[in-house]
């Protein structure tokens, strides 16, 4: 008799995600999939609205990272004004843009750590549900539960300084931005009184990296072996192979550390991407044309970036950086948990960032905006915390937008996501009756160490309750577990 | 005072609403003092575990699923608050109502210019294991009786704090209506 266990990440009936796995006779995993269950429909809604309306309506599809959509479709308007390229916009521009994303970065690399993954690192993965959660760490440590709050504060501060609004703001305009920062503003995010200033954010993001490495050391074994295995990577790099989330071209590197889309020109990114539908899923699937479906797959976020980039240009996250690769010796790093470490290393990367650019004169500047020859078409892609996001307009005469294209980060995760259940599924489901606890745990660790914003893809947010029934060919329920 | 139990959900929202309700920062802590938290994406808890005081509802019904949710709520919480325009009326996913379903699903899945053709015909995504898309954005008041309203996208994290505290402590909530911000 085959059997369909089905496990819903995502409360059941807010449905964002769930997973279902199928057992044969003999009790063997035949088949897994990671259904992703909410659908939009921005790509046609959005026509026949004004284009410069794309970087505020976009971001709608996530209060989570909205800016990175504010400015990945503020990106493909550059284009579509005439301002695009390296060299577009004004320094003020381009710097003010760059603090409002690395102000995202911080908040939500941060947000991931401390209300997502420390409670697991803090309680264990067996704790309590009740106990593993933001709540749970602010009732055991105050003090630790505070700073989380307080990292996150301020990057919502730089977000609301630079984007006038904490969540779904609109600092950044076709061809620029509409305000830069005031000399009160830009004083207060650098020097502001303890602890709300970019020293203390730098010293707090080296006390997390510190906190998770003493981790690491004494969970070797499952941190290095969880949910591994060997994949493309793919990322913005700046064009001398720096690190850089706000702009750069398109890199991916295989298993081995070859190049496989050698620093491409974004805008051409229709020639190297694809996207399969499959009909069990509202998510696509993308892989590099090239190499098709079933080799051109990749990971995005922390851990495909510090694999495709080959330095970080701030000082104190490159040290970090160079100990990251010497743990595979400079190979790309294909450890699942890995993610915990690089997101943390960016996260350092993105404080230091936030520094230089206070302390930049441009960050004041007056000249905000630039013009150049209309575009009918334009591409725009950034970085966002979980990984590469792509917007693609086309835009009409009558300044109406007649087709946008989004692929969002989450997405290109979507492979392996499935492949990581599909792992987890085969180690601990096979020849099972019933589920266990630990069954449970290994799917919802593996699912959420890609952080899938689900907010973009599937709108959920991160702690992902899980649901598994076992389920016979006829639909009777044989067993089910919550928690 | 016995603490107050909340409950939340995100319905079709971005989560934008809960992030701004983690912007009240420090007032976090205050609030664990003054509530326990059920079923919310805050924390692990997927089922209700007992009635509610207050719920509080992120986005509109685009699904199914939506409804359903919204239903169990309004079963469970004594009050029911519409965080956010698309609770509201709809919000920005409700930019569909005007559109045949068919057409948003075709244009996501069939003529997207990344949306790979060849071999394998492309087809919509449609499978038992999907909820079933409503034929437009449904906000809340249309489904259940709601019996709050907090205006904004997202509402303000001092609007969201304040009119908690009003709810918890049965006080009146003291904002000019000159205050409140619609976007
Ligand atoms: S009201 Fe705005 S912030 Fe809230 S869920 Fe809707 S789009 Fe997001």
């Amino acid at each position: 008799m085959t059997q369909k266990i089905i496990i819903e990440p995502v409360t059941r009936v807010e449905g964002h995600g769930k997973v279902t796995i199928q057992l044969n006779d003999q009790g063997e995993v035949t088949q897994s999939r990671l259904h992703i269950v909410e659908f939009r429909g921005f790509e046609r809604f959005v026509q026949g609205r004004p284009y410069w309306e794309a970087p505020v309506l976009v971001q709608r599809l996530c209060g989570i990272c909205p800016v990175s959509h504010h400015l990945a479709a503020a990106k493909a308007m550059d284009v579509i004004v005439g301002a695009g390229g390296d060299q577009g916009l004004t320094p003020t521009a381009e710097k003010v843009r760059r603090l409002m994303h690395y102000g995202q970065i911080f908040q939500s690399h941060t947000l991931h750590f401390f209300h997502l993954a420390s409670p697991d690192l803090l309680f264990g993965y067996d704790a309590p549900p009740a106990q593993r959660n933001v709540v749970g760490v602010a009732l055991a440590n105050r003090g630790l539960a505070l700073q989380a709050v307080l990292m996150r504060k301020y990057g919502q501060e730089i977000i609301a300084a630079t984007a006038g609004k904490k969540i779904h703001g609109t600092g950044a305009i076709p061809g620029g931005v509409n305000k830069s920062l005031t000399l009160a503003e830009r004083d207060q995010l650098l020097n502001g009184p303890h602890p709300l200033n970019a020293g203390q954010m730098i010293a707090w993001a080296q006390g997390a990296l510190a906190f998770f490495k003493d981790y690491y050391k004494k969970n070797k074994a499952f941190i290095d072996g969880f949910s591994r295995f060997p994949s493309n990577h793919l990322s913005l790099v700046r064009r001398d192979g720096a690190l850089d989330l706000y702009h750069g071209v398109l890199r991916a590197v295989d298993a081995e550390g070859r190049r496989i889309l050698d620093d491409v020109d974004y805008q051409d990114y229709i020639a190297h991407i694809r996207e399969e539908v499959r009909s069990w899923s509202y998510m696509k699937f993308p892989y590099l044309l090239h190499l098709g479906p079933d080799n051109g797959w990749y990971r995005v976020g922390p851990l495909a970036r510090l694999n495709t980039a080959d330095f970080i240009p701030t000082p104190l996250a490159q040290a970090e950086f160079e100990t990251f690769k010497q743990a595979t010796g400079g190979k790309p790093n294909d450890m699942c948990m890995h993610t915990h470490w690089a997101r943390l290393i960016e996260t350092l990367h993105a404080a230091e960032a936030i520094h230089d650019l206070l302390l930049d004169a441009d960050i004041t500047g007056s000249d905000l905006v630039v013009k150049g020859a209309r575009q009918a078409e334009g591409v725009g892609v950034i970085e966002a915390p979980r990984g590469t996001l792509i917007h693609h307009f086309r835009v009409g005469a009558n300044d109406l937008i007649e087709m946008a294209n989004l692929i969002v980060s989450t997405t290109h995760n979507n492979e392996p996501m499935n492949r990581a259940v599909n792992q987890v599924a085969k180690t601990y489901m096979t020849g099972q009756k019933i589920i266990t606890e630990p069954m449970m745990n290994a799917v919802e660790v593996a699912i959420r160490a890609y952080d899938p914003c689900l907010s973009c893809a599937t709108h959920a947010y991160g702690r992902m309750p899980l649901e598994i029934a076992l389920v016979d060919a006829a639909g009777c329920v044989l067993d089910r577990k919550r928690k | 005072m016995p603490k107050k139990i909340i409950a939340t959900a995100s319905l079709a929202g971005c989560f934008g609403c809960h992030m701004s309700f983690l912007d009240i920062d420090e007032r976090l802590l205050d609030l664990i003092e003054l509530v326990e938290f059920d079923k919310s994406p805050f924390n692990d808890l997927k089922e209700f575990s007992r009635a509610c005081d207050i719920g509080l509802i992120e986005g509109g019904c685009c699904n199914d699923e939506n409804v359903h949710t919204l239903i169990n709520f309004r079963q469970r919480c004594r009050v029911l608050v519409a965080v956010g325009e698309c609770a509201i009326m709809g919000g920005l996913p409700s930019l569909r109502n005007v559109i045949p379903l068919q057409e948003c699903l075709a244009e996501a899945y069939l003529h997207g210019p990344t949306v790979a053709g060849g071999a394998t015909p492309n087809v919509i995504p449609h499978d038992p294991d999907l909820p079933k898309i409503l034929d437009r954005v449904y906000p809340c008041h249309e489904i259940v009786k709601m019996d709050y309203f907090l205006p904004g996208c997202p509402p303000r994290a001092d609007l969201i704090w304040d009119a908690l505290v009003a709810l918890v402590t049965g006080q009146e909530l003291k904002w000019p209506y000159a205050t409140f911000k619609f976007d």
